[in-house]
């Protein structure tokens, strides 16, 4: 291998989220070190993926099916959708097994800020999939940020018009957490939520 | 060189993973950019949300660089309203008209305590007034007068004490698109469909409290010179195409903050 190839490997990996320049080297020369363990299989599953890997036409998960896994599942509840910014958020509930629904992916919240408007946003096939009738319940699971719940309003205020329950995840102390290292925004939403014991 | 100054976040944009572009308004400083290292990590993300108060200290090398913050949060205004989608609207439009408003690095200590006073109005349980009617319309008015404030802070204040052909103080009922001076209902009767509606709760002290339409038209009349005057200055106006500026001026335009809020407030 060139050393220019060797340069636009380290090129490439160092625009991946948490690696710099940097560690790009350390992680380039590591792979080049483990070439039969390491190099090639990750070559082959980084193919496989790029073939095969695609947004469901359904929620925008993503899938080697379309539609997808959650999708398909019979055993899920199709009278609840949970609204979520996206992917990464959708694995963070799915590890949490808590929840046994259906999801939609969004792609992104409005942003006045960087001018993402809700024609940017993959709303028009929620509302699709609320109009169909079987679902009872949208739960937006939006990031308690200004851009994750104007975006949460914007959608609660579309979906009025249909006959479904829109409810939202709860805001406050998260487990393990304690008061005194809690910044103030954290403790006002949680003392509005607070509930009888 | 450093300074610290008491500040509201108007803005942060993602630098690399985990920095943050903050713009913010303060007190000494004006607008003012800086880099703010660890901006969107898990600690500081909640405390650079959309008009939270903070207290910043910024330091570089030399004056005319980006330069770094440091920021302690003082007040999470973000966290109180996010319940509220108005007036989380009526906030987010503020900061985007302030930053689209103003120039970097220009103090403005008058639009700081402006902004100050209608972010504690916007946070202010709605309580509600003497015929029974919770105060939600109380805040709506503070927010237009506030638009009125910053073009007077800006150079660009409209005259509504009298007529501008008349010279008569009753009877205010338009404004003048070109010069920004009222007129009253007979003396532009003839040119009504040029003239900006003028509300009356901007025209007589003790006024009625107006209703949606009153405020949008409120909203409306200061868009219009804030299109005029201040964003077409500062690129907003072109960023937004030409009909923006064209003779629908009257329309308010600005920031997508400011266009987002009135979509909210016409419902």
């Amino acid at each position: 291998m060139a050393v220019n190839d060797i340069d636009r490997l380290i090129q490439i990996l160092s625009r991946l989220p948490g690696l710099g320049p940097r560690s790009a080297r350390r992680a380039v020369l590591f792979l080049i070190k483990k070439r039969e363990s390491l190099l090639l299989p990750l070559i082959q599953a980084m193919q496989d993926v790029a073939g095969s890997i695609r947004p469901c036409s359904v929620c925008g998960n993503l899938d080697d099916q379309d539609p997808c896994a959650v999708c398909k599942d019979d055993r899920r509840d199709g009278a609840s959708i949970c609204v979520v910014t996206d992917v990464a958020d959708l694995w963070a509930l799915e590890r949490t097994a808590a929840y046994r629904g259906r999801y939609h992916v969004l792609g992104g919240v409005l942003s006045a800020l960087d001018g993402i408007g809700p024609e940017q946003l993959n709303l028009a096939s929620l509302y699709r999939r609320v109009e169909d009738g079987e679902v009872k319940e949208v739960i937006l699971a939006l990031g308690a940020t200004v851009d994750g719940q104007t975006t949460a309003h914007y959608v609660s205020d579309r979906l009025q018009g249909f006959n479904v329950t829109v409810s939202r995840l709860a805001h406050g102390v998260p487990v393990g957490g304690e008061l005194d290292y809690l910044d103030d925004g954290t403790l006002i939403q949680a003392l509005r939520a607070r509930s009888r014991l | 060189m450093d300074w610290q100054d008491e500040a509201i976040v108007l803005a942060a944009r993602h630098y690399g993973e985990h920095d943050a572009v903050l713009t913010l308004l303060t007190r000494e400083h004006g607008r003012h950019l800086g880099l703010l290292r660890g901006g969107f990590s898990r600690r500081q993300r909640p405390v650079i949300e959309l008009g939270n108060r903070l207290q910043a200290t910024w330091r570089a090398r030399l004056p005319e660089q980006l330069g770094n913050y440091q920021i302690e949060g003082l007040q999470s205004v973000a966290a109180l309203l996010l319940d509220q989608p108005l007036r989380l609207a009526a906030l987010a439009s503020a900061c985007g008209t302030i930053d689209a408003a103003l120039p970097e690095r220009e103090p403005h200590p008058e639009i700081f305590v402006d902004l100050d006073i209608l972010i504690a109005r916007l946070i202010e349980e709605a309580v509600p007034g003497e015929d029974g009617r919770p105060g939600e319309d109380r805040w709506l008015v503070e927010y237009v007068r506030w638009e009125l404030t910053l073009l007077a802070d800006l150079g660009f204040g409209l005259d509504l004490t009298h007529c501008a052909v008349t010279g008569e103080t009753e009877d205010l009922t338009y404004v003048s698109p070109k010069s920004g001076r009222a007129v009253t209902r007979s003396a532009g009767r003839g040119y009504h469909d040029r003239l900006l509606p003028l509300p009356a709760f901007l025209a007589e002290d003790h006024a009625a409290r107006p209703d949606r339409a009153a405020i949008l038209d409120g909203l409306r009349l200061t868009g219009h010179f804030l299109s005029r005057h201040v964003f077409a200055q500062t690129g907003q106006s072109s960023r937004l195409g030409a009909s923006a500026i064209s003779k629908q001026s009257a329309q308010a335009e600005g920031p997508m903050a400011r266009r987002q809020f009135l979509q909210r407030l016409q419902g």
